[in-house]
């Protein structure tokens, strides 16, 4: 005999659960957290290097690092000056909050003001697997173009703040910000964007600044669940 | 790729259900998934096939109810469908939208039958 139960329960419940209890332990250790997301070869290393140089005797910074392999991000973030936790998910394309939860365990958090995690490159999966982090940030580099935000509108809906880097390469690609801004403005409205060059160092205090500000960045939206 | 971990959370969850219900198997499983949100019905019905043998869930049909994006212009108030890749809007070309619908990804109802068999014999679907 057959029957039906209603279940109505979101899929992804156990992770967002997670998520929720990790939120809560770095709120309790008093860590402000940002999970950056961008496409392979966007500069999430390379604006991670330059954070912790920046913030350097201002704000202790942690950095959690998601890569398929290799432990090269992690050791750049150490060199850099940050206490730093390698996480290689062995073939999964994103973070997830276990995987979060692992690490984190790794770390002493009495040690630490702002928890940076660097996911793994890839504009899809890492939007889908909330982390527990405070605020979400989505690192888009001019030589991508100008199409990302319509071709991955998953992505850049679900994040507080954008970065634009690589603005330096903007006079030798065709990349339309005009284009690009409105994709976003779609998806997005009013968020907080941040273009800025991590090689030339054009643009990367304002960015500095509200990362420190941490939870008084302000946050673009609070409406999205 | 996601997908698998997505599909894995899926027969958990079903397969907890089925238990709290006394229900030895699981014939069906419904999915709502919104027109908007990334997820792959053919990647989640082929590792369906593959992860969900040897559990009450094994041979369960995976029934998609696809919803349909519902966008509003908060410019001109417009209630308009997904047209093309363009979410802006197709009355007065407004980009400042709110999305009503189209981003589900839920389990809603998962189909059982108990027979004899006691449900503590049946295998777990963890790890």
């Amino acid at each position: 005999m057959s029957q039906r139960i209603p279940v109505v329960e979101k899929i992804l419940s156990a992770n967002d659960q997670l998520a929720e209890d990790i939120r809560k332990r770095l709120d309790a250790a008093g860590v402000f957290s940002y999970n950056l997301m961008a496409s392979p070869g966007a500069g999430k290393t390379s604006l991670i290097e330059r954070t912790i140089a920046g913030l350097a005797g201002r704000n202790r910074l942690a950095v959690i690092d998601g890569d398929v392999a290799t432990s090269i991000d992690a050791d750049r973030a150490r060199a850099a000056g940050a206490l730093a936790v390698q996480i290689n998910t062995g073939g999964e394309c994103h973070l997830d909050a276990f995987m979060m939860k692992s690490a984190l365990e790794t770390l002493n958090l009495d040690l630490v003001d702002l928890l940076i995690v660097e996911n793994v490159g890839n504009l899809i999966c890492p939007a889908s697997f909330k982390l527990g982090t405070h605020r979400s940030v989505l690192i888009a580099s001019v030589p991508e173009g100008d199409d990302k935000p319509y071709k991955y509108p998953g992505m850049y809906r679900g994040v507080d703040a954008l970065v634009i880097n690589k603005t330096d390469l903007l006079p030798h690609v065709d990349f339309d910000m005009a284009y690009f801004r409105r994709g976003v403005e779609i998806l997005n409205p009013e968020l907080v964007t941040f273009p800025l060059s991590c090689r030339t160092g054009e643009g990367l205090e304002a960015w500095l600044e509200w990362v420190a500000a941490g939870p008084d960045g302000g946050q673009a939206r609070d409406d999205r669940e | 790729m996601h997908e698998l971990a997505i599909t894995e959370s899926v027969l958990k969850i079903a397969v907890e259900h089925a238990r709290a219900a006394g229900a030895s198997r699981i014939t069906d499983v419904h999915l709502v998934i919104g027109q908007l949100s990334s997820f792959i019905d053919d990647s989640i019905q082929f590792y369906w096939e593959i992860i969900c043998e040897g559990t009450p869930a094994e041979g369960a049909i995976l029934r998609f109810r696809r919803v349909p994006a519902e966008l509003h212009c908060l410019a001109c108030e417009a209630h308009y469908g997904l047209n093309g890749d363009d979410l802006a809007c197709p009355e007065c070309g407004g980009t400042q939208i709110r999305v009503l619908a189209g981003e589900e990804f839920n389990l809603e109802a998962i189909d059982v039958e108990g027979d004899e068999e006691p449900v503590a014999a049946s295998t777990g679907a963890d790890g």
